[in-house]
């Protein structure tokens, strides 16, 4: 192999890897709360925590469905029920809202760059609580401003956003 | 069960209902204008119902507006959505509003509620590009704002100027009833009350006054009070002759 071939080999090499120089650099996992209970003794959540993580989406979009078009209220997989005993007050008793990393679910989401647009009408904290806050609208692909405006990036993603690849 | 159970069940109710009602209805006010049909949560709601609202003008005080704000209340418009703000009086939502009709010849005023009519042919599910405008099974006109792309058509089409555009962000909706910028919204018949065997809040807001002037229940149900009233002393649909089968009825018009 001549030096130039070594190079060129070489600069190859570098830019194949250098995506996964991303996603190999040591970015904390996101700090995702805790429910505020057990719902069932075998698996904790409605469904086992590796299902929901996959699928949790899918199961959403479906009830909704069956719950505006059909009248089907039951609590699995209900987007309220979601939210009651996953959005928990922080120490000040205070919610978190949707877009800030202690909401559950942006937690994940802020941590994943996904955008969820369930928020702009549906209520992002149990309701039971006299504590108003601002509700972040931003999250709306369809209507309106556009994903993060005026909300923070976790800090993990901007991490891997700008000085990823040079760790 | 026979159908001298099923009757005899029946008139105990009518008469529960109507010692509630002489009881100035201390208890529950509008319960015993309820609807037996439990239906289980997990099974769908089907055409064997078609919830309809009957509205005595006679009955309605003028003034009074406590179906408004008992709907405010109930799902999060208006007075009870501070978010709301930047929206003139002509943008901000009304999902009910109360009109006063006055007769030039006689001069003869009248006061009555307006809400979408929950039409069986509804133009306003006709016109809608997407689907999100729909009937369910039991006769109860939503918007899916899912899939709602907030053109308004839906809008233009409706007779009744029943729906309403929501222009701006807004913040700590009720869970009842979820609702927000870019998507249009109408009175659901509190549709979530009515999955779960209850009354509209207008209805039940109303009857706590002591107005009486709305009865709500199954219109094909013939021992519904409200099928019961319609056959005995009649109910005009507003506009009858766009010949679209409102399931809001008005007597005394
Ligand atoms: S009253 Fe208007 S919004 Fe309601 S069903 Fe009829 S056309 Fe649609
Ligand atoms: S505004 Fe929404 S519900 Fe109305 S016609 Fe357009 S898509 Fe359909």
């Amino acid at each position: 192999m001549s030096l130039r071939q070594l190079i060129q080999t070489t600069i190859m090499a570098g830019l194949i890897a250098l995506p996964f120089t991303v996603l190999a650099g040591d970015t904390p996992s996101p700090e995702i709360p805790k429910a505020k209970e057990k719902a069932t003794e075998a698996y904790g959540c409605v469904a086992p925590v590796e299902y929901m993580r996959k699928n949790h989406m899918d199961e959403l979009m479906h009830k909704r469905d069956d719950t505006l078009r059909e009248g089907i209220r039951t609590d699995k997989f209900s987007l309220a029920e979601c939210i009651n005993c996953h959005v928990t007050p922080e120490e000040d008793g205070q919610f978190a809202s949707f877009g800030e990393d202690e909401h559950f679910c942006s937690s994940c989401h802020n941590y994943a760059s996904v955008s969820v647009d369930c928020f702009s009408c549906h209520r992002d904290t149990p309701e039971d609580t006299d504590y108003r806050h601002t509700f972040n609208s931003g999250n709306n692909p369809h209507h309106g401003k556009m994903a993060l405006k005026g909300k923070k990036l976790s800090v993990e993603t901007l991490q891997v956003l700008t000085e990823g690849d040079q760790q | 069960m026979t159908d001298k159970t099923y009757n005899a069940d029946l008139s105990r109710r009518h008469f529960f209902g109507k010692a509630a009602a002489a009881a100035g209805m201390a208890v529950a006010p509008g319960v015993f204008l309820r609807q037996v049909h439990a239906r289980p949560a997990d099974q769908a709601a089907t055409s064997e119902q078609r919830w309809g609202i009957l509205i005595d003008t006679d009955k309605c005080a003028k003034g009074c507006d406590s179906c408004v704000t008992a709907c405010m209340d109930e799902n999060g418009w208006g007075r009870a959505d501070a978010s709301e703000d930047k929206s003139g009086p002509h943008q901000k939502a009304q999902w009910i509003r109360k009109v006063t009709i006055k007769d030039k010849q006689t001069g003869h005023v009248q006061s009555l509620p307006l809400m979408c009519q929950h039409c069986e042919n509804p133009p306003c599910v006709d016109v809608c590009p997407t689907g999100a405008s729909m009937k369910r099974a039991d006769g109860i006109v939503l918007v899916d704002k899912h899939i709602c792309i907030g053109c308004r058509y839906c809008m233009m089409a409706c007779p009744y100027k029943a729906r309403s555009f929501v222009h701006e962000d807004l913040e700590d909706q009720k869970v009842v009833a979820p609702r927000g910028k870019g998507t249009v919204e109408s009175c659901t018949m509190c549709v979530h009350r009515v999955d779960e065997n209850g009354t509209p809040a207008c209805v039940e807001a109303c009857n706590a006054d002591n107005h009486n002037a709305m009865y709500f229940g199954d219109l094909k149900d013939p021992n519904s009070e409200i099928s019961r009233q319609l056959k005995q002393y009649g109910g005009k649909e507003l506009r009858a002759d766009l010949g679209l089968n409102t399931g809001v009825r008005y007597r005394g018009l």
